[in-house]
């Protein structure tokens, strides 16, 4: 099991790679709408959930990997 | 003799802690009131300070929306949760609790857009970001208060009262402003009658604020104190090593994104879903969602309590599980109680009513309704209004809207579908202050649990709806272009909250700890 836990560490960064790659291309869709709701909301989506997913995604997979969370004995 | 003494002294720890639930519990649940009159007064609020003729103040409404709602809240939960590890809980709470309460007070004395024009969208932003500041630094002070002073072993117990009071907010909220609606009549609670909500807040406050005052500091933050052991830079401490960053990040995709999901989907987007997909009326949905919540709420303390015989990840876990696997069927389930496509309507039986308003500008309101009936006592009401300025000009162009009163048996049945919904809530919301307060350690711990709680709930649950809203729109086009290519539109929204949760609980599955015991650290 903690190697499991351990190597699901690149899926977790592959999983936030993914997700800033479709966020960040579904916000700027948003971003260049005509309704002032949807450019708000692209704006909010860019700048405060793809940082929030992708950095921590990246990072909690980067500990995984490098076994931070192992079970204690 | 020494029987009769630890007999006594238990009486007066279990009133301290009767009293410490009540002081903030009590105080929470008037954060949450002053949170959600304000959503729930959106629509009057609008016609008041943001006319959408005015695209500064449309923005404005806007960022009102979006800011103070969700983003503001992590700033918050890192401004006080900061104060609370280095000057105390009880002192931070209680200002988050006067500026929580100053600024509802305040909204409701702003002169509308009329009066002071730019001045009044401005001052009610401001005065929202406050709102949502304060909520951020609010949760974690009480969690933490409460789970310091409750006995080893029923922290799960006695935080869950924490728990139930965003719930009975929403549902306090939702009943002043009926009361006042029905005793001051509609067309005055659209003029002023709304104030009343937001005036009555400092009253409230008041009171919360002269029993938290009465209450002393949390035990294991005074004990740490008296021994010099206080964090000096508790961001620096909780963010900045790797040691407890871990945790934080553990404990945001591990429980609080899926939680906050969960909650979003439940409360907010059943709601929202009733209303704008089922076209179920105003009343009527409210009603539903009101029974649900008072119905469920005692549950968040059933699973609280639970938690601290079979632990907080199980309960939290299989909360998350049953929205995944039940929320499509659910929400089909309440379309098609609405369906008017798949009902027989008595066409003899429509009824065309017209009536003519003549407005204070002077404008002409034209509201048609045409009323329509279907097998088993469901009623639907086409309403379209027009607004003719003057004699000789052309109407406006149709508002159209429609509203659905269901029979008593689909009314039950939709009361059901969304008590199930809140019992999933009551799973993961109900443990999750026990979880948080248990995984940090005491000198950080007010930084460290509310950051992961706001980013979870604020900005993962915050933005359920609109994510949600959009993902249903994006389908709904697809259809509208190659029909047929997506089957069920209108539950495309729930994808969000299911991949949310999904990701949450095989990282909750697996990395988690089922007992984590740092409370006393």
């Amino acid at each position: 099991m903690e190697q499991v836990k351990k190597y699901l560490g690149i899926i977790w960064i592959l999983l936030g790679i993914y997700v800033g790659y479709e966020r960040i291309t579904d916000s700027l869709i948003k971003i260049g709408s005509d309704k002032l709701e949807d450019r708000v909301f692209g704006w909010v989506v860019l700048c405060v959930l793809v940082p929030i997913v992708v950095g921590g995604l990246i990072l909690f997979g980067k500990y995984a990997l490098d076994g931070e969370y192992k079970s204690k004995e | 003799m020494s029987t009769h003494r630890a007999k006594a002294k238990q009486a007066v720890d279990n009133r301290t802690l009767f009293s410490v639930i009540s002081a903030s519990s009590v105080g929470t649940l008037i954060e949450w009131y002053d949170f959600y009159i304000f959503g729930s007064l959106a629509a009057i609020l609008s016609t008041q300070f943001f006319p959408k003729d005015n695209p500064t103040a449309a923005l404005l409404s806007t960022l009102a929306t979006f800011a103070a709602g969700f983003i503001v809240r992590p700033f918050g939960a890192l401004v006080f949760g900061r104060l609370g590890d280095l000057v105390g809980r009880k002192y931070t709470f209680l200002v988050t609790l006067v500026l929580m309460g100053g600024s509802t007070f305040a909204i409701g004395l702003i002169p509308g857009y009329a009066s002071i024009g730019f001045w009044a969208p401005l001052l009610v932003l401001l005065l929202r970001l406050i709102q949502g500041l304060a909520l951020g630094g609010e949760y974690g002070g009480a969690a933490t208060y409460v789970a310091e002073y409750a006995p080893e072993g029923r922290r799960g117990y006695y935080t869950s009262f924490i728990q139930t009071t965003a719930t009975l907010g929403l549902f306090v909220s939702l009943g002043v402003i009926m009361l006042t609606r029905e005793s001051v009549g509609v067309d005055k609670f659209s003029e002023w009658g709304w104030r009343i909500p937001f005036l009555l807040s400092i009253i409230l406050v008041g009171v919360s604020i002269v029993i938290r005052m009465r209450m002393a500091e949390s035990p294991l933050f005074s004990k740490l104190k008296s021994e010099g052991n206080l964090s000096k830079n508790p961001l620096a401490e909780s963010f900045g090593k790797r040691q407890n960053l871990k945790l934080v990040l553990l404990a945001l995709f591990g429980a609080t994104a899926g939680q906050g999901v969960i909650w979003y989907t439940g409360q907010f987007y059943a709601l929202s879903f009733i209303q704008k997909a089922c076209n179920v009326e105003f009343v009527q949905s409210n009603m539903i969602v009101a029974i649900a919540l008072l119905a469920a709420t005692p549950f968040f303390i059933v699973f609280g309590g639970w938690s601290d015989r079979i632990g907080r990840k199980p309960i939290m876990l299989a909360g998350m599980a049953l929205g995944i696997f039940t929320y499509r069927p659910i929400y089909d389930k309440l379309y098609s109680l609405t369906d008017l496509s798949q009902k027989q309507e008595f066409v003899d039986a429509q009824t065309i009513d017209r009536k003519l308003t003549k407005q204070d500008n002077g404008s002409l309101l034209t509201t048609m309704t045409t009323t329509h009936f279907y097998e088993g006592g469901l009623i639907a009401k086409d309403i379209e209004k027009t607004i003719t300025t003057n004699p000789s000009s052309q109407p406006s162009k149709p508002e159209l809207t429609k509203a659905v009163t269901l029979p008593r048996a689909s009314f039950w049945l939709m009361v059901l579908l969304v008590f199930v919904q809140v019992v999933y809530v009551t799973m993961v919301y109900g443990p999750v202050a026990a979880f948080l307060v248990e995984l940090f350690p005491t000198r950080i711990r007010y930084t460290s649990m509310s950051l992961p709680y706001h980013i979870g709930n604020g900005i993962f649950g915050g933005l359920t709806p609109f994510i949600a809203t959009a993902l249903v729109a994006t389908a709904t086009k697809a259809n509208e272009a190659v029909p047929g290519s997506v089957a069920k539109p209108y539950l495309e929204g729930l994808w969000y909250p299911i991949l949310v949760a999904g990701v949450c609980f095989v990282i909750g599955l697996l990395y988690l700890n089922n007992k984590s015991e740092r409370v006393n650290e």
